[in-house]
């Protein structure tokens, strides 16, 4: 795929939130403040960083994307949808029966994703057990093995049994995405169970870490190309975020975390992300 | 076909083996066969048997540390990268601790994974309750996608390890730690889903599972001195289930007895109820774990507690036989 310039994956992010907002309210329920806050990391993924061939989703020299908190799939399958995987009329059969786009990801239902995930805190390791392959018995140096994971799993023991795996191996080609917007299902991560000080832990397993505006494209386009140049440990980059993000009365706002808007939230939310509050503009993004 | 069994069965000569060990050379044997084999272990192992493969391709190996979730989950991972992971621990931490990470990752994912659980059942002895896993069959054969083997021997436990490496499908094969006897020979036959009868019978028909298949043969030949002609079926594939097999010699014995080292709640025991009862309901009684767990002991000793010795299995069953009807169709 050809890669988008900044300003073109910033439209791409927008096009991917307003796919968020009319799968949701189609689907009726679902998550929608986490996939909103990744919709500028999974545009930056699929139309600059990662190596990918929609029509040839299993194209042996692809990078590979694991999503391991699976229920932020909305942004997936949209940005899949605009990277042409398959027909955005598709995005519309989110959690319906017979659908390829389940409530949380498999694998195998649909081309393009490389695992099934849902239950928390399982990714990180998947693509340690990937990158370990590539780094070590298939001896294969340019493939890189992304994986996002939100905040609220890192309760997860199994992330820390991954962190020290991949921080022992020094597994380069891993490089990890936390979408760190602070919030979970019962409340703030600092009052359902303390992160911080979540940058010194992942140093503490033996990793690089970088801090950066998850909104920013360029910011997530460099961090990711400074953890492929690293060659001696694993990266992770933690993206703050805002979850919600583009729609003014989700943000920030945890209830919104297991929720889909109704009809007139989502007439409101539209209406919102195709002016941008003045933010960014579709004249401005160049196209 | 008869089933060729080891001549010196029941003598002084009869060779004994932990079916860990046959897991161990059917592995390194595998991994010479196919390059995409690999193999993962969390802390243990040459206790697991690991060590032969490891020694043979250490490239191949992979340390995982006490830490069965990522055990299982990192194996997903080198399966999506096109290789095919055995994963050894204790049955009691995997899949009894990861048994969630199997479910979603490997089970639903349906990847190639095999989940190898060692020192399972009562033979595990001295280190009691915590570590004699009994709930694996229950656990594992609920899943779909997902084969489950408990080989009767050493000999076997190297045939089926053989054979789910290369059966492209989530497998678990349950081990035990101690020497058992060798009752099977190089050439008796083993293919996943297939059940052999061992010895034919009229009077009752007694179903086995893993290392209990040897104590149903010596429970044949005490009922026989007591004018009880016992079939002997070998069940190494709990699951998928041999169902012709197991019901043509249901049908031609009309009572069945179940045995495993493992809780009959779930079980094996279970799996043969639940297929007699839908397709030519009979009476069944189930031998192994009942709704208990173990306890700290040598085996032996463990073994006539809970009943399953082949003598005690004579006695239920002849018991048993005199107060329950043949079922005739």
């Amino acid at each position: 795929m050809d890669k988008l310039t900044v300003p073109q994956i910033q439209q791409k992010a927008n096009d991917i939130r307003e796919d968020i907002i009319t799968m949701l309210e189609h689907a009726g329920s679902g998550h929608s403040a986490g996939p909103l806050g990744l919709a500028d990391i999974f545009a930056a993924l699929y139309f600059n960083i990662l190596n990918l061939d929609p029509k040839n989703p299993e194209w042996e020299d692809r990078d590979i994307l694991m999503l391991s908190n699976g229920h932020t799939n909305p942004v997936q399958y949209a940005a899949m949808a605009e990277a042409g995987f398959f027909d955005k009329d598709e995005l519309m059969t989110l959690r319906q029966y017979g659908s390829r786009l389940q409530g949380h990801p498999e694998r195998e239902r649909l081309p393009g994703l490389e695992t099934t995930s849902g239950p928390l805190g399982s990714g990180l390791s998947q693509a340690a057990g990937y990158a370990y392959t590539l780094q070590y018995m298939d001896d294969i140096k340019d493939r890189f093995v992304y994986v996002v994971m939100g905040d609220g799993e890192l309760n997860e023991g199994n992330i820390w049994e991954a962190a020290m795996f991949a921080g022992k191996y020094k597994l380069s080609q891993l490089i990890g995405i936390i979408d760190r917007n602070n919030i979970q299902i019962d409340g703030n991560t600092e009052d359902v169970m303390p992160l911080e000080d979540l940058k010194g832990k992942w140093e503490a397993f033996g990793w690089h870490v970088i801090e950066i505006d998850g909104h920013n494209i360029e910011s997530i386009i460099d961090a990711t190309s400074q953890g492929r140049a690293i060659t001696n440990r694993p990266t992770m980059i933690i993206a703050h975020t805002i979850p919600g993000k583009g729609v003014e009365f989700m943000e920030y706002d945890y209830k919104w975390h297991g929720m889909a808007p109704n009809s007139d939230q989502a007439k409101i939310a539209l209406e919102k992300l195709r002016t941008l509050d003045g933010k960014i503009t579709h004249e401005g993004a160049g196209l | 076909m008869s089933y060729p069994l080891n001549p010196a069965l029941f003598t002084g000569d009869m060779q004994l083996d932990p079916t860990r060990a046959g897991f161990g050379r059917g592995l390194k044997a595998a991994g010479e066969a196919n390059e995409s084999i690999v193999a993962l272990c969390a802390d243990l192992t040459e206790s697991t048997q690991m060590h032969l493969f490891k020694a043979a391709f250490p490239k191949r190996f992979v340390e995982v540390g006490v830490a069965e979730q990522n055990l299982v989950t990192v194996a997903s991972g080198m399966a999506r990268a096109g290789k095919i992971p055995f994963t050894s621990s204790y049955a009691a931490f995997s899949p009894g601790r990861n048994w969630e990470q199997i479910r979603t990752t490997v089970s639903l994912n349906n990847q190639p994974v095999k989940i190898v659980g060692s020192h399972a059942g009562i033979y595990t002895g001295k280190d009691g309750a915590t570590h004699q896993m009994l709930e694996d069959i229950a656990l594992m054969r609920v899943l779909p996608n997902m084969v489950v083997v408990a080989p009767g021997d050493s000999i076997e436990a190297e045939k089926a390890t053989r054979a789910i490496a290369e059966n492209g499908l989530p497998s678990y094969i349950r081990l035990a730690r101690e020497k058992t006897p060798v009752f099977s020979l190089d050439e008796s036959p083993f293919e996943i889903g297939k059940a052999y009868v061992l010895k034919d019978g009229t009077d009752v028909s007694l179903m086995g599972t893993g290392t209990m298949t040897y104590q149903l043969l010596l429970a044949a030949k005490i009922l026989a001195e007591h004018g009880i002609n016992a079939e002997v079926v070998h069940v190494p594939t709990i699951k998928p289930l041999d169902e012709e097999t197991i019901l043509a010699s249901a049908q031609r014995n009309g009572r069945v007895v179940t045995a495993e080292e493992a809780q009959v709640i779930g079980g094996f025991g279970s799996a043969i109820t639940e297929l007699l009862s839908e397709k030519l309901p009979m009476p069944v009684k189930r031998i192994g774990m009942q709704d208990r767990f173990g306890e700290s002991g040598d085996p032996k000793d463990l073994f006539k507690a809970f009943g399953l010795t082949g003598e005690q299995i004579a006695e239920q069953v002849a018991e048993w036989t005199k107060t329950t009807h043949r079922y005739h169709q």
